[in-house]
């Protein structure tokens, strides 16, 4: 029971990291039709520029624990949407209506390019950070196993919670939000109504970078070590997490998330850790079976 | 008010306007008639930019638009309720509304919904459900009032009357003389069913293959014998 208990909190903490950056792709996806493979990238570099900023302030020194975390999430929520921007700009606005396969093979060169700027600023082997937040409450015991619910989780879960309830009130109930849905349902109605398509679709890059740096730095304080590769990795099972889910769907994202966080993590704890990626994919076939557009998603409406 | 001199478009190869030349002035309602294909859609799209037209001029309240992008060209106020109706189906009535109103003061929205809710009361009932779930007839009722909600100087309606039955078809056209009448929003009206279009109209264009082949008063267009043969009679085409 304990240990079940600690898988279940571990996992959830692991699908709130994978929920951020899959909406993300849902979000891309949505617009403009296309699977944003630089996605897990931008995830990559936004962890790499809360390292430095971590490391910039430490040499600083003395600064309040709470105002360096605040800094150093601001500091990386703008520098990564830059390049979220960025990658949209240079990538993909140049191919819009040339043939369909031309922005995904220049999203996939985009994360090659990302992954191979970084290994070769940052070199290619792992870099740590020492813990920033630590201590942890025990929440079971008994003779053999105490579940442990730690800072670090407690602030993954709660700011994924909080992310979550701004992005979804902004999507519902904000003009910036009903023009992102316009553009998603029909851009060019939507530019009939006076919307500037192409500065909607900078836009939910840079909301779908801000996102993925937040998730970015959250996995750099949870794990301690973040190398060039991480990107791919955890952008494969975020980019599960929102076929699961339903791509294109923003709750969808995040349950698509937590169930890939989970099956991962007590696929781990139950069986072996080395087919957790196979168990997750897994059930992705199984539920596509099933519910071809994902848990959440809606079918295909027909564009006249 | 509006003035389309020479416009050529292409789609890829397609030759679809062949150099079409129009007029609009303030006020009126024009309407614009011809068969399935003759490029009607595509005029009033070239108007609002998408497709770019290749060759001529287009010319709204003075100023050339026919360099501006689709967004800058309808903030100069040009509203279009286009083919298809294209409603956002995972959009609430009352959110379909909001998008229309983007073009116009924030100020001015409380005023405007209930201008349009009195055209079209069925969105007052509607307001909170979902576009998509709507019929033909509501979803062309709010194509239209979307359209206001912008509070254009020129309204482009494509085909107003398609696929409704025509209870809905004789309140849609009294909306639409309402609309010219009391609210002064000059008009440009595309339509295949010529007779309610030409009778409301105080001017006519004819379109074949992407040409004006024939241009005049309403009553005049109606009493034509070659757009009687062609349009109403449903004879061979001009
Ligand atoms: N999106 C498009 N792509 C290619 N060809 C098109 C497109 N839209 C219309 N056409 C062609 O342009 C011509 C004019 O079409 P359209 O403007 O829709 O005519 P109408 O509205 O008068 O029925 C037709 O030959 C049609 O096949
Ligand atoms: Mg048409």
């Amino acid at each position: 029971m304990e240990y079940f208990v600690q898988q279940l909190i571990n996992g959830v903490t692991l699908g709130s990291i994978y929920g951020l950056i899959a909406i993300g792709y849902t979000m891309v996806y949505g617009i403009i039709g296309m699977i944003n493979f630089a996605h897990g990238d931008i995830f990559m570099v936004g962890s790499f520029i809360a390292l430095m900023t971590f490391i910039a302030l430490g040499i600083l020194g003395g600064i309040w624990l709470p105002l360096a975390l605040l800094v150093t999430l601001l500091v990386t929520m703008v520098i990564t949407a830059a390049y979220g921007w960025t990658v949209e700009r240079l990538a993909y606005r140049p191919l819009r209506g040339s043939f369909r396969l031309a922005p995904l093979i220049s999203a996939i060169g985009m994360s090659i390019f990302l992954q191979n700027y970084v290994q070769l600023l940052q070199g290619a082997r792992v870099r740590p950070l020492q813990p920033v937040i630590e201590g942890h409450f025990i929440l079971m015991k008994s003779a053999h196993f105490s579940v442990v619910l730690s800072y670090m989780q407690i602030t993954i879960v709660l700011v994924t919670v909080i992310l979550m309830a701004i992005f979804a009130t902004l999507i519902s109930k904000t003009a910036l939000g009903r023009a992102q849905r316009a553009c998603e349902q029909d851009s060019l109605m939507a530019s009939l109504l006076g919307i500037n398509v192409d500065r909607t679709i900078s836009l939910t890059f840079i909301i779908g970078s801000l996102l993925a740096a937040v998730a970015g730095m959250l996995f750099l304080l949870y794990y301690g070590v973040i190398d060039f590769y991480i990107g791919f990795l955890a952008g494969m099972k975020a980019f599960t997490a929102a076929v699961l889910g339903g791509i294109g769907s923003l709750p969808g994202a995040m349950l698509g998330g937590l169930i890939i966080g989970l099956i991962e993590t007590f696929w781990s704890a139950y069986f072996t850790i080395e087919y957790k990626d196979v168990a997750a994919f897994s059930v992705l076939v199984l539920v596509l079976i099933f519910f071809p557009t994902g848990l959440l998603g809606q079918p295909e409406v027909e564009k006249v | 008010m509006l003035k389309v001199v020479g416009v050529q478009t292409y789609y890829g190869k397609i030759h679809a306007l062949r150099g079409v030349d129009l007029q609009v002035n303030e006020g009126e309602i024009v309407s614009l008639i011809g068969a399935n294909g003759a490029g009607k859609s595509t005029l009033l799209m070239t108007i609002c930019g998408n497709p770019r037209a290749a060759g001529g001029s287009i010319h709204f309240l003075g100023q050339d638009i026919s360099r501006l992008t689709t967004d800058r060209i309808v903030r100069q106020g040009i509203a279009q309720s286009p083919e298809g109706r294209r409603i956002f189906p995972r959009m609430t009535v009352l959110e379909n509304l909001m998008m229309g109103a983007l073009t116009s003061e924030p100020s001015y929205f409380d005023n405007d919904l209930e201008r349009v809710t009195d055209l079209f009361p069925i969105l007052k009932e509607r307001a909170s459900q979902k576009g998509g779930t709507l019929s033909g007839g509501e979803q062309q009722m709010l194509a239209i009032g979307r359209a206001l909600m912008g509070r254009p100087k020129m309204l482009l309606l494509d085909e107003p009357s398609l696929g409704l039955a025509p209870l809905v078809v004789k309140q849609i056209f009294q909306v639409i003389e309402q609309i010219n009448k009391e609210d002064g929003v000059t008009i440009l009206l595309v339509e295949q069913n010529a007779f309610h279009a030409l009778r409301l109209a105080s001017r006519g264009y004819v379109m074949v293959n992407g040409r004006i082949t024939l241009s005049g008063g309403g009553e005049e267009l109606l009493n034509n014998p070659e757009v009687r043969s062609a349009y109403l009679e449903g004879g061979a085409k001009v």
